[in-house]
């Protein structure tokens, strides 16, 4: 009878690991489930608006900060014509001796008129509504308490009717909103992120269970957790990797999309709220993420199940 | 007096249940020695599976103490299992082929998983499959294959890797003599190279074909010991007692 081969030439163990495509077809099927890269797709699609917006509404909010940090506004509300003008003089002539002045501007009277004209309409009488007379101020320091006070304090003798008030105190409550819309952003991607990882975690135990034979055979036959661990990894980069470009292409579309309709508006403070090119690369690694999150979600689920296992 | 002979594997006082059923196997002490060729044998549902169950490490048992290649594989951390299931060949009474791998896939299977290269198991499982009768089917699905032939892709499985130990539950119930024949020669010369063969039959026909073979027998659960050499210490066989 002829030997038998394993008795005269066995072959040599050696270091080549139980992964790639020596270890891929030992699951039928290569995907750990049809939808899966879709429904990461959708993820990063969402997580990629999400972020989009909040890094515009971030931006938006710096700059409108930035821009009123040390801007201020001193308004004479003297009802007598003349007698605002002079104050607004003395005003002016006092400010721009003062250190912490920057610069200042008064802002002419037909131009406060042409931006009530929507509400008082046009040709008012000097008389009809006392119109204040505005100064714009740019402050050195930052518009704060103790500067303000200090500046209302030199005013007073000479302009009683003059009122300053950092222009920072009028878009409070916008800043605060568009803040509080940010943590409603980054909550989004939180949440985004969890149903991801919920997702993965339920198709990888689908597959542990629709693969639970094949598995306790490597197992019998001396596969570690590890190697089995990193076929499931190795479908899931895939499926991830899918989506998360398919997903990253849809998101950036739309996030586009917006921006041109939201800066067709022409307004100055959403044309603010534009991205920049660090911003783009952010939503870039969106899908950098989701394939981490998922590979690991998935390296988690199947060790945890094979624990149960001996 | 000669040196103890090194074990490979021993159960001190195994006892095995399922759930909160009585034991399928109880008290069960022996030793098993590099080189040996010992047959199981008992009647269906004596609990010669479960017995070879403990031996592949499928089953932690109930009680007792069991160790495997000088180390007392029940307090081992699972980590370190699959290196001892490494060691060993296993023919499972039903094959556990992988259905949607090839008999070739299926035979390399245990080098793929020990680290060979594929340049390096190409030829020995195109050689293995060859000397077990199935060169032409290497690329067929377990499914498309008979009962026969898959007893003996299963067989080819366990060899291929040259393991310490070869456990095998019924590996010629499917088989035609001839080719039962074939395979218990083949286990006898893993034998001769110090492969420790431990194989379960109820067919006693097969334990004449291998002369030396040391029996355990499996009646309800409790092993005795016809041949005397699975005591601890153990009877030296052929010395003279």
């Amino acid at each position: 009878m002829k030997k038998p081969p394993v008795l005269s030439r066995p072959a040599a163990r050696g270091p080549a690991p139980l992964r790639g495509k020596r270890a891929a077809h030992l699951l039928p099927q290569t995907r750990l489930g049809g939808p899966m890269p879709w429904v990461i797709a959708i993820m990063v699609a969402l997580t990629v608006l999400a972020a989009g917006g909040g890094l515009a509404l971030d931006n938006l909010a710096d700059r409108a900060r930035g821009e009123l940090a040390g801007s201020a506004t001193v308004q004479i509300l003297a009802v007598d014509p003349e007698n605002r003008a002079r104050q607004a003089e003395a005003v002016a002539e006092i400010l721009v001796q003062d250190p912490d002045v920057a610069g200042l501007a008064l802002v002419p009277q037909d131009t406060v008129e042409r931006l009530l004209e929507p509400w008082l309409g046009s040709g008012n009488p000097e008389d009809a509504v006392p119109i204040p007379a505005l100064i714009d101020l740019r402050l050195r320091g930052g518009a704060d308490k103790a500067t303000l006070d200090r500046l209302r304090g030199l005013l007073a003798e000479r302009a009683p009717d003059a009122r300053i008030d950092a222009q920072g105190k009028w878009l409070a409550p916008v800043l605060a909103a568009l803040s509080a819309l940010g943590w409603m952003a980054l909550g989004l991607i939180a949440l985004l992120a969890f149903t991801g990882a919920a997702a993965v975690w339920l198709a990888a135990r689908n597959a542990l269970g629709s693969n639970r034979d094949t598995i306790e055979i490597v197992h019998l036959l001396g596969g570690s957790d590890h190697q089995i661990a990193r076929i499931f990894q190795r479908s899931i980069l895939f499926d991830a990797l899918l989506g998360g470009v398919l997903g990253l292409v849809l998101g950036m579309a739309a996030v586009w999309l917006m921006g041109a309709q939201f800066s067709a508006l022409d307004s100055g403070l959403v044309s603010g709220g534009g991205l920049e090119s660090s911003d783009w690369l952010v939503l870039a690694l969106v899908p950098a993420g989701a394939v981490v999150l998922a590979v690991f979600t998935a390296r988690f689920t199947v060790l945890a199940s094979l624990r149960k296992m001996l | 007096m000669s040196a103890p002979e090194e074990e490979i594997v021993r159960f001190d006082n195994v006892g095995l249940r399922y759930g909160t059923e009585r034991e399928v196997l109880s008290n069960i002490s022996f030793t098993l020695f590099p080189g040996r060729f010992y047959f199981l044998t008992g009647a269906s549902g004596a609990g010669k599976t479960s017995l070879l169950k403990l031996l592949y490490l499928a089953q932690r048992p109930s009680r007792g103490a069991i160790r495997m290649f000088g180390t007392d594989v029940i307090t081992q951390p699972r980590e370190r299992l699959p290196a001892y299931r490494r060691r060993m060949g296993v023919v499972f009474q039903d094959f556990r082929l992988v259905d949607h791998l090839s008999a070739f896939d299926n035979v390399a299977l245990p080098l793929r998983v020990s680290g060979v290269r594929e340049a390096d198991l190409l030829g020995p499982v195109a050689d293995m499959l060859e000397w077990v009768g199935l060169a032409h089917r290497a690329d067929a699905r377990p499914a498309t294959l008979s009962g026969g032939e898959q007893q003996r892709v299963a067989i080819a499985r366990a060899v291929i890797g040259r393991p310490d130990m070869l456990v095998a539950d019924e590996p010629t119930g499917n088989v035609d003599p001839e080719m039962a024949l074939k395979l218990i020669r083949l286990f006898e010369a893993l034998n001769r190279l110090g492969t420790t063969v431990v194989v379960a039959t109820h067919d006693v026909h097969l334990l004449r074909k291998v002369p030396d073979s040391l029996i355990m027998r499996l009646d309800k659960g409790v092993l005795s010991d016809p041949t005397g050499a699975l005591r601890y210490p153990p009877r030296r066989v052929g010395a003279g007692e």
